[in-house]
């Protein structure tokens, strides 16, 4: 089945008229996702590349065009108020690229998330995909193949770079999501690790971490109290001094705390199979494979 | 972004947050006329962004105008070294001077945002002076929290919660109410990460003021505080980091040989633990972005090279957005430019693979190309050794 996306999800993009959303948007078309159409307040009645409808605001492509889900690009000064936007609009999916939204901004949009129906993913993330069904987002598509084994990260071309290993051993992959490398993200591992229990399609799953945070830990206890299929593991930061932050907002050892170290203990405590070597990620999945 | 001692207690004041007297100064002369204008004992302090200014010599009492003037001399100009500068230290161009007070007693008072609960959370503690990780490990139930949900905002039974907690006496209950009511204000006003007053003091005659003041703030949001923005000290950083702000690149400098250029955070991490896997020691960390352009690989290059440790480069780029044959013209521009005398190990991968990987092979340039990101590793820690 795959999770959160397939060939039936409708996706609207949230700032398909800018540089980014505009190439994102033909991508992900050409990929065959279903976009339906695209909002960008004060250009509504424009038509995208003389087939996707633009409208000013994200209800009316909802009720116009079916759009259940949205892909946002939308600048970090906007992006906050964009998310609250498609929250409102009772979409089922909404996933927002943008890199770089003040965190007050994200600690309120979280917090109106509670009790909505939204499934948020990122921001600051690469996006899902669901191979051969759906790409919501900015990966490179080519690299994926349809399969059993899902993917969660907080990294982006990291991501990538364990989908390419996974593709060339032919492992393929039931859906791949990029949750984000801010310090407050939409989805957690373990929001997604309960969606892969109950998939069919989904037969192990690679978690994607890094230094920061407790978002790892979290997705341990969850797995240790009882997640039904094989996990791989890989931590990303392993040698990164404390301090100092590693790119992401979200990756930072501070106090002593949120070390690989320490998430590699909790991750293997928990049975996960941890891999310390970013270039064997596929290859431990395939052993892990052919172990069920 | 991080700030002074002196420019944070500034806001307070601003936020009507009861400081000590005092003034800021970068002469040993002008710390002795701060001295004799203040009256009394004073203490002059290190201005430098890092933590354990006391322990590395950088705080200093001073009885008389004339022992300040001392303790200025030895102060100013310094290479102050603590747990938190590099190992050369930090060197101090000015000291604030305040008036000495009598202390009863010291707390901790704190905001973070909560990345679990996903909001701010005020921390507190009757340890103060102490750092707050440290009471965290050995005595997490002396941390007294108060979450605040962003939809109802602060209110005044968070500030009793802390003030109350902390077993204060009810001359300054109010006094402690009105500071954390005010140290929240700031927080968000000014898109903070973090706000601490470590020691949070009362005086004798039982006045509560803030001794020392730190507050770092949201990167991502100095757009909308240019007043803020206006506070940077680019002598705190790096001039290597510092330059490769400039192009949007993110940079941090450490102690290997392997310098290392890649696209994305996460990849970026990887790459440098792979390098330490294979044997290597990695220079940098240095993330050109998920989608750079032929110009800022440029750049990225040639910071990476102005490293002198720097005895092998590694590119590893694993191209979404970014597409590979940008990259590969980016890094054969500077090449040529540079007339590279050190090897370099490129790794290239993703969209348009093939023509990057066609364009290195025409330049006629001495460049190892790898296959795979173990092999870029095998081939980095071969030219480390060799």
């Amino acid at each position: 089945m795959s999770i959160l996306a397939d060939k039936q999800t409708r996706v609207v993009f949230q700032g398909i008229t800018g540089n980014e959303g505009s190439f994102h948007a033909r991508q992900c078309i050409e990929y065959g996702t279903t976009v339906v159409a695209g909002v960008t307040p004060g250009k509504g009645g424009l038509t995208f590349d003389e087939k996707v409808p633009v409208y000013n605001r994200v209800i009316d492509a909802k009720q116009q065009q079916g759009a259940n889900a949205s892909c946002i690009f939308v600048p970090p000064a906007f992006a906050a108020d964009a998310i609250i936007e498609a929250i409102d609009a009772e979409l089922d999916l909404v996933i927002c690229i943008t890199e770089g939204i003040p965190v007050l901004d994200m600690v309120k949009v979280h917090k109106y998330l509670d009790g909505k129906k939204t499934t948020l993913i990122g921001p600051n993330c690469p996006g899902l995909i669901s191979p051969a069904k759906a790409k919501i987002g900015i990966m490179p598509g080519h690299i994926h193949k349809e399969g059993s084994v899902g993917l969660i990260s907080r990294s982006g071309t990291l991501t990538y770079e364990a989908v390419n290993q996974l593709t060339r051993r032919g492992i393929g992959q039931s859906t791949c999501i990029g949750i984000g490398g801010d310090q407050i993200v939409g989805s957690s591992f373990t929001d997604l690790l309960k969606l892969f229990s109950e998939d069919d399609q989904t037969e192990a799953v690679v978690l994607i971490g890094e230094i920061g945070g407790t978002a790892e830990e979290e997705a341990a206890a969850y797995i240790t109290a009882g997640f039904n299929k094989p996990v791989c593991g890989f931590i990303a930061g392993q040698t990164a001094p404390p301090g100092r932050r590693m790119g992401h907002a979200g990756a930072i050892i501070a106090g002593g705390k949120g070390t690989a170290s320490e998430k590699i203990a909790a991750w293997e405590a928990a049975g996960i199979q941890v891999q310390k070597n970013p270039a064997k990620i596929g290859e431990t999945v395939a052993h892990l494979l052919k172990k069920t | 972004m991080k700030i002074h001692e002196y420019q944070a207690k500034k806001i307070f004041t601003e936020y009507g947050i009861p400081i000590p007297e005092g003034e800021i100064a970068t002469t040993p002369e002008q710390v002795q006329a701060v001295a004799e204008k203040l009256g009394g004992p004073v203490v002059v302090k290190a201005q430098i962004h890092a933590g354990g200014r006391g322990k590395g010599g950088g705080v200093k009492l001073a009885k008389t105008p004339e022992e300040a003037h001392k303790a200025g001399k030895t102060i100013l100009g310094m290479n102050l070294v603590t747990h938190q500068t590099k190992p050369e230290g930090q060197k101090v161009k000015q000291v604030l001077v305040e008036k000495g007070l009598d202390i009863g007693k010291e707390l901790y008072l704190g905001i973070v945002i909560d990345r679990a609960r996903s909001a701010p959370v005020i921390m507190a503690s009757q340890a103060g002076g102490m750092e707050i990780e440290e009471v965290a490990a050995t005595s997490p139930e002396q941390i007294i929290k108060a979450v605040v949900d962003p939809a109802t905002g602060f209110s005044g039974a968070h500030a009793r919660k802390v003030a109350f907690g902390l077993n204060l006496g009810k001359d300054v209950i109010k006094q402690a109410s009105s500071i954390i009511a005010n140290l929240y204000k700031i927080f968000l006003k000014k898109n903070c990460s973090l706000i601490e007053i470590n020691p949070l003091i009362i005086t004798r005659d039982q006045q509560m003021l803030a001794l020392d003041a730190k507050i770092n703030f949201d990167d991502d949001a100095l757009y909308r505080h240019p007043d803020i923005k206006e506070l940077y000290d680019p002598d705190e950083q790096e001039p290597l980091e510092l330059e490769a702000s400039k192009y949007g690149l993110n940079y941090i400098k450490l102690d290997g040989n392997v310098g290392c250029m890649v696209n994305g955070a996460g990849l970026a991490m990887a790459t440098m633990d792979l390098i330490k896997i294979a044997g290597g020691e990695p220079a940098n960390f240095l993330d050109v972005g998920g989608g750079a352009s032929a110009e800022q690989v440029e750049h990225a290059f040639e910071i990476l090279i102005s490293d002198k440790n720097v005895k092998v480069v590694l590119i590893n780029i694993f191209g979404g957005i970014l597409r590979c044959d940008r990259v590969a013209n980016g890094i054969v521009e500077a090449a040529r430019k540079i007339d590279l005398k050190i090897p370099m190990v490129i790794r290239l991968e993703g969209t348009n693979v093939e023509e990057g990987r066609n364009i290195l092979a025409e330049s006629g340039l001495n460049f190892e190309v790898a296959t795979t990101f173990d092999d870029a590793a095998q081939k980095v820690a071969h030219c480390t050794t060799a």
